[in-house]
């Protein structure tokens, strides 16, 4: 295709995220149903700090290096979605709006074992308005639970998905992704109150 | 030149030769605005003759179309220097750039979102 043509436009890039605590997969499921490998990238973030004495000049700004895995499906030839892993580690990646801005939804993956570890990335969807679902990724050895038991321990409104997931199975990955997208097609038919 | 993405500044034990901010003559702001997700790709024209290595690198990474953050993480380069590297790049005429545009409406939205659910459901 020629590309010098500036009437042949460039496909339409979607992002979504998937976000969980350290260690619970989220780059497993990138790569279960990733076309490529997952690929590592890094940006710099700007925060305020707060409370603490900044140096003359330095304005109480510090950086922060964060990573992140990101994968990519070609939906069709004018469609590509890219699926964003939060940095799991590091608790600023909400302060990175880049992030963030533009995701049509995500993915927030759980562990059974430590479900405490996706409290924040609850929080920062809901508080942020972005529409998520919950899988649930079953770990061997864990112990099973029912999606109405994780769905009362964390704490979700009743229209929020909560569906069992294996991030090693490229199908059941991608029937998460299928889900999360009904899910918010359904929104589009409801005015939400924003 | 090579227009390969993986050789020229690499090492495979110490990794990238170059300080990441020397590349870029030590700028953090392009002076274009790109997003992760700006698909990117090389126009095959373009006056470029003053370009350094990393330029090129980055422009053969570009012969299809491809995200920032795909030209980022093969050019092992920060998000932030990849950005001026591609926003040089897209000054001289080399490189064709368009950012992701939000939808406009509840019913262009849900147009999206039909075709990605369609994709994903022919992947099942």
């Amino acid at each position: 295709m020629a590309y010098n043509d500036v009437s042949n436009p460039l496909p339409t890039a979607v992002k979504l995220l998937v976000a969980g605590g350290f260690g619970v997969g989220k780059t497993t499921f990138i790569g279960s149903v990733s076309e490529i490998e997952p690929l590592t990238t890094e940006e710099l973030i700007t925060e305020a700090s707060i409370g603490i004495d900044s140096l003359d000049g330095v304005a109480g700004k510090t950086t922060t290096t964060v990573a992140f895995d990101f994968g990519r499906i070609t939906v069709n030839p004018g469609l590509v979605l890219y699926l964003f892993g939060t940095p799991g580690q590091d608790r600023f990646w909400f302060m990175w709006d880049e992030l963030s801005t533009g995701a049509l939804g995500a993915v927030v993956l759980a562990d059974t074992r430590r479900l405490e570890a996706c409290f924040a990335a609850v929080d920062f969807f809901e508080s942020r308005g972005i529409k998520f679902v919950v899988a649930v990724n079953e770990f061997d050895g864990a112990f099973r639970y029912e999606a109405e038991e994780i769905r009362a321990a964390l704490d979700l409104k009743p229209h929020v998905p909560v569906s069992l997931c294996d991030a090693r199975d490229p199908r059941l990955s991608t029937s998460t992704l299928v889900t999360l997208i009904k899910h918010l097609l359904e929104a589009t038919m409801v005015p939400s109150p924003r | 030149m090579s227009m390969r993405g993986d050789d020229s500044w690499l090492d495979g034990d110490s990794g990238r030769l170059v300080r990441p901010y020397a590349v870029a003559n030590g700028r953090t702001s392009a002076t274009l605005r790109l997003d992760l997700l700006s698909m990117v790709v090389a126009t095959g024209t373009g006056s470029y003759g003053n370009l350094e290595p990393d330029h090129m690198q980055a422009l053969g990474l570009c012969l299809r179309p491809a995200s920032v953050a795909e030209i980022a993480a093969r050019l092992r380069l920060p998000a932030v220097v990849t950005k001026v590297l591609l926003s040089d790049l897209v000054d001289c005429g080399a490189v064709r750039a368009a950012s992701p545009e939000p939808a406009t409406s509840d019913a262009s939205e849900r147009v999206l979102l039909e075709r990605l659910l369609d994709g994903l459901q022919r992947r099942l």
